[in-house]
Formats: structure tokens, sequence, C-alpha cells
């Protein structure tokens, strides 16, 4: 064997404390969707216009677009989780893209028919915004934080799915805060946040890499 | 197949014993690993000792990442795994040299006339610098090695090493100022 192979293994093995291996990544995710879950129904409870909400869920193209935005979320977190360990298979990034296209599918249909009524009016379009913003990127960021324990080797990959899943979660969550008719403005600006959450995600992971690397 | 299974099962079980910290068994598990991290690596890289300093990058990322093993999977596929990555980045990071690089071998020729090089040439002092190198403490050797010899990026060499780029940065100036003291250079870097 090499003579600096050798010698690394050797360094290796007086390095080699006890580790804690990590959880599943099914039950990690779990555990974190829950969380988030639980400060999502308590913020819900507390501060939705209950009303509203009832009426708006009566829509059945809103419940399904709500379902798509969900699970979106909860399969892009799962994914990350996945991904985030060396010897799972890059398909578990496809997870998500089924429900993801329900949610961005339905979300063009109304947009389009919403650009012949409203046209370019605005809307609650700054809300939606600073709401998604507001929740995805805290949410995104704490995903993060949690998926780096694993020591991702394509951080970026990982990082990017994590956005995915916030910004489904926050826009979920945005639909019991949005007592307005949206417009077409107010649709593209929401998928525009959810959009910049995972920008912010990957570029965050970039960032760390480019400076780290300089 | 029922070998590799087998032997499947006896690496899972020495990364399960390393994982509770057992050197001897993690000693074993990496000197019996390398011959198949090797042949994962020469699938990309063919000159021996490019592919060795492959072979040692993956061996420095299986340590950081040793906690991500899971003993009831199978073992193989997770070394794999890391062997391709590291393996893939490392041929990007040739590509990325090669593309600023240009190799000239007249470049190592100075003067046709001997007398002419006495100050440039010193056989002893590759051998004074090897030395000076091998007495450095392990960490600022294995930085100097990583950074500077490998040409890695801090944030690479923090992957590969699991030490904290601010780290990486103290050992690679200490071990600078330590080779110019004993070398009496006076040189800019390194």
């Amino acid at each position: 064997m090499n003579d600096a192979t050798e010698r690394l293994i050797q360094s290796l093995a007086q390095d080699a404390r006890p580790v804690a291996r990590l959880r599943p990544p099914g039950m990690r995710a779990a555990l974190w969707l829950a969380a988030v879950g639980v400060l999502l129904a308590l913020a819900i409870g507390l501060m939705a216009d209950r009303d509203v909400v009832t009426a708006r869920l009566a829509g059945v193209p809103l419940d399904l677009e709500m379902a798509g935005m969900l699970l979106t979320g909860i399969l892009a977190v799962t994914a990350a989780f996945e991904l985030s360990l060396p010897d799972r298979s890059t398909a578990w990034a496809l997870l998500p893209l089924p429900p993801l296209a329900l949610w961005l599918g339905f979300t063009g249909t109304a947009c389009w028919s919403h650009w012949f009524t409203d046209g370019w009016a605005p809307g609650s379009s700054a809300a939606c915004l600073k709401f998604i913003l507001g929740v995805g990127l805290p949410m995104g960021g704490s995903l993060i934080w949690l998926l780096r324990r694993a020591a991702p080797l394509a951080p970026v990959r990982v990082a990017a799915l994590g956005g995915v899943g916030a910004a489904g979660i926050a826009a979920f969550a945005l639909q019991f805060f949005h007592p307005f008719d949206v417009t077409f403005l107010d649709l593209v600006t929401q998928v525009g946040a959810a959009l910049l959450v995972v920008l912010a995600a990957t570029g965050w992971e970039r960032l760390r890499l480019a400076r780290t690397g300089a | 197949m029922i070998k590799n299974g087998g032997q499947d099962q006896a690496w899972s079980r020495l990364m399960a014993a390393a994982q509770d910290g057992d050197r001897k068994a993690y000693e074993t598990l990496l000197r019996e690993c390398v011959p198949y991290i090797r042949a994962v690596v020469r699938d990309a890289h063919r000159a021996p000792d490019r592919a060795e300093e492959v072979v040692q990058e993956v061996l420095l990322t299986v340590h950081r990442v040793r906690h991500t093993y899971d003993p009831k999977r199978p073992f193989r596929p997770w070394l794999a795994a890391i062997a391709r990555r590291r393996s893939t980045d490392a041929l990007r990071r040739r590509i990325r040299v090669e593309s600023r690089e240009t190799f000239d071998p007249l470049a190592y020729e100075t003067f046709a006339d001997p007398e002419a090089n006495r100050e440039t040439y010193r056989p002893d002092s590759a051998a004074a610098l090897r030395d000076a190198v091998e007495a450095l403490p392990a960490r600022q050797r294995e930085a100097l090695r990583l950074v500077k010899l490998r040409d890695m990026s801090l944030a690479e060499a923090s992957a590969a090493s699991g030490v904290s780029v601010a780290a990486l940065k103290v050992n690679v100036h200490r071990a600078i100022r330590t080779l110019r003291r004993k070398m009496g250079g006076e040189g800019d870097d390194m």
C-alpha cells in the first residue's frame, strides 16, 4: 500500500472517536414537518380569518391547488433529507415533481383567467411576497441547518430541494391569510416568492462554498 | 456474489464498531476498503499517483461522514457513492486547473551553462524542505498538503478533512511561517 495512504489510515483510526448515528432520514423529515406543522396550526388557529378560509376552501380547484402546495412541501422536504445521505438515489429529487406540477398547473390556469378579468391589478401582491418570504426563509434556514448535519456531498442540490419544500409549505400557509380575491399579479407574486425562497436556499449554500473556498 | 455479500456484511459490522469508537475495527475496515476505492477511482483517474490522492480524499470523506452510515443498510453502495462523488470532484478540479495552465517542459530548463544554475539548483534544498515538512505538527502538515500541494480550495480541503476553514487557514499560515524560518527564505508565498 502507498505510504501516504497507510499513514492517513493510521491517523484516521487514531482519531476514531465514537459518533452519534443520524436517525433515519424519514424520521428526521417527519420530526421537522411535525414541528413546523404545530407552529403553523397555532398561527392559523390564532390569527387566520376562519370565515374567509371556509368560504375559500369551498372551491374545488383551490383545494387541489392547496393539496399540491402542501404535498410539494412534504415530499421535497422528505427528498432533501434522503438525498443528504451519500447512498441515496438521485431519483429522490423527482419525488416532489407531480404535486409541483399540480400546484403550478392550477396557479397557471388561474393566472390565465385572472389576466382577462383583472389585468395588472395589484391585489395584495406585496403582502403575499412578504408572507412567503417571511415564513419561507426562516423555515428554509432551519431546514438547511438540519440537513447540513449529514454533511451532504451535493449541498446545493439538497438546499434546492429544501428550498422547494419550505416554499411549498409557506405558499400553503399563505392561503389561510389571504382574505382577498386574488389577481393575476398576486398569483405571479406567489410563484415568484416561492422561487425566491429556492434561490435564497441555493444561493446561501453557493455563497458559503465560494466564501470559504476563496 | 456470495463472497461480496459476506464481505459487505463484514464491512458493515466493522463500520458499526468504528462508529462506536473501535479504532482497531476502523483501521481494518479502511485498509480492506482501499483496493475497492482504488478500483472505483481508477475509472476516472488512470495516473496511479493522481488516483492515490483521490483515494486519500475518499478516506478523509468517509471519516467525516461516518455518522451517516446506517448499519441496517449495505455498506458497499454507501462507500461507492462517496468514492464516485470525490472522484468526480477531483476530475472537475483537474479540468479547471488544466484550463488555466499550460504544460511547458522547457520552462524547467534554465541556462545551458551549469555554473549559471548554481544559485537556483541546490540538491540539498529539496531534502531539507522535505525534512522540514515532515517535522511539522500533523495538523499543519495535513493542511499544507491539501491546500498547497494538492491545490484544493479551502472549502474542498475543509470538506475532505472535516477541519474548519478557519482552522485550515491558521494551520497553513503557521506551517508556511515555520518552513520559511527553517529554510531561511524571505519569499512572499508558497
